[in-house]
């Protein structure tokens, strides 16, 4: 497939993946759906890891295959941005929970850190070079911990972090792709502008 | 930044919880290990409730909300939502639910309908609502009763997928009926439905519902799950098809597989294979009870 066109590669196995797509194309960014091996081509030069139930993305990424070819790219540099079960596909620790995804974040994650969906909750806090952004945590994580100095911690929520990267991993506990801001989707696109 | 009120905000929360379900598998499940079977499979919520719609028919009698303790043992055996249901209209069920933190509460024709004229006022609740709907008026009046969520109501523990079919066609034409119609015609169209005019320019306007869309009643193969993904579905509730079933774990396992990959016919074709016994089924119109006529 030489010739085409950097593409930025949805995961589309489960959960709100077509926000994530609607607001990339408001942005005039070429996106797609990835939901088995033969998706992956050369030219996808970003991938989103959107949110969902963490424990079926992660069991189906398995059974498509897509885990190695996916994991091999984060490892070798490519963007990611994930939200919610997305930052749980990519932490390498989770305290209340055995299963791993990628595991190339290191991070330590509370899964559904804040109870159950009486405890979903919407909240206005800074992101580190945005500004004040107003943030929407569904039955959402935290992340208690992180493993590396390399790790920059971009948000808090009343201490606990949401917000975090690493190098090419752009992982935050609650949901840009709801609403209109699309603040951190620039910025992500600036992260893959940057390493094409 | 102007706040919008809590109960708005909570409202909004909840239908974002759905959208976090979609393209997924829901399953019904009785106990805590058929609740982890499930998890372990990819179900992206379970429905705990005590006895699958294919026993509630076969038994007779009232059909009740499940008994609290077996709803929080399964809260404890999984870390995916939880989901149960209540009698149409039982408001006091509803409150039970809500007091035990349930994730979301099906206000479900499979069980006996508490209340034959009213549905629970849904906006009184923190907790999401997911209803059952046969067409846009059914659904739309839900929506305006406070439900985050729809899903076609089918004919429940059957096995028979016809009428599931039957409701979201009729649901995704009706809805293309309204979006061709004149803005001027919308009054009407309101009337008709018997619902609010705001729901109806939202459908008018995006030529969907406001709320996510989930297919339910005799869902039993993988195909079935594609058939209805196909037809618009946004996600599959499957009840009585994977523990009436010969090999629940890979049946589950398939149906879950069957849901993402729902334009793949090769796919669907390797997940059919070698699945052991589908539940037996009963025809949709050989049956007494038609569990989807209970609230309209």
């Amino acid at each position: 497939m030489s010739g085409e066109k950097p593409w930025i590669g949805v995961l589309a196995l489960q959960g709100a993946f077509a926000e994530h797509e609607s607001m990339l194309r408001e942005m005039g960014a070429d996106c797609r759906e990835i939901r088995n091996k033969q998706d992956l081509t050369e030219n996808m030069a970003g991938l989103i890891l959107p949110g969902g139930e963490s424990s079926v993305q992660g069991k189906l990424l398995r059974d498509t295959g897509l885990y190695d070819p996916l994991r091999r790219r984060i490892e070798s540099g490519m963007p990611v941005l994930a939200t919610c079960a997305g930052l749980i596909l990519l932490a390498r620790e989770i305290s209340n929970d055995d299963r791993r995804g990628f595991s190339t974040l290191p991070v330590r994650v509370k899964r559904n850190a804040y109870g159950r969906q009486l405890g979903s909750f919407t909240a206005l806090d800074d992101f580190a070079g945005e500004g004040l952004v107003a943030m929407r945590f569904i039955r959402a994580p935290y992340i208690e911990s992180v493993l590396d100095d390399q790790v920059h911690i971009l948000s808090r929520h009343e201490g606990k972090i949401t917000g975090v990267q690493y190098r090419n991993q752009l992982a935050l506990a609650f949901h840009p792709e709801l609403g209109n801001d699309s603040r951190i989707h620039r910025r992500f696109l600036e992260m893959v502008r940057c390493a094409g | 930044m102007e706040k919008p009120n809590r109960a708005e905000e909570q409202y909004r929360l909840n239908k974002e919880l759905a959208q976090m379900l979609k393209g997924g598998v829901i399953m019904d499940v009785t106990t805590p290990e058929q609740a982890k079977i499930a998890e372990d499979a990819g179900a992206c919520a379970v429905m705990a409730l005590e006895r699958i719609p294919a026993d509630i028919r076969a038994a007779g009698g009232v059909a009740r909300m499940s008994d609290p303790a077996m709803i929080k043992g399964i809260q404890q055996a999984v870390s995916i939502p939880v989901m149960a249901k209540c009698r149409i209209g039982h408001i006091a069920e509803a409150q039970v639910l809500q007091a035990i933190e349930i994730d979301y509460i099906d206000e479900s024709e499979v069980l006996s309908p508490a209340d034959d004229v009213y549905h629970i006022d849904k906006h009184n609740f923190q907790v999401p609502f997911v209803c059952g709907a046969k067409d846009l008026g059914e659904a739309l009046r839900r929506i305006s009763e406070g439900a985050a969520m729809i899903r076609t109501k089918g004919e429940p523990g059957t096995g028979d997928v016809v009428q599931a079919v039957h409701h979201i066609r009729k649901i995704n034409r009706e809805i293309a009926a309204l979006s061709a119609l004149r803005e001027d015609e919308l009054f009407e169209a309101a009337k008709t439905y018997q619902v609010p005019l705001e729901l109806v320019r939202y459908v008018h306007e995006h030529h969907q519902l406001p709320v996510v869309n989930f297919a339910a009643g005799g869902v039993a193969t993988p195909a079935d799950a594609a058939l209805m993904m196909q037809l618009g579905a946004e996600g599959v509730f499957v009840g009585s098809g994977i523990f009436k079933s010969g090999n629940p774990a890979k049946r589950a396992a398939a149906i879950v597989q069957a849901v993402t990959n729902y334009q793949d016919p090769k796919q669907i074709a390797r997940l059919s294979e070698n699945l052991g016994e589908a539940m037996v089924g009963i025809n949709a119109d050989e049956i007494q009870l038609l569990m989807a006529e209970r609230g309209k």
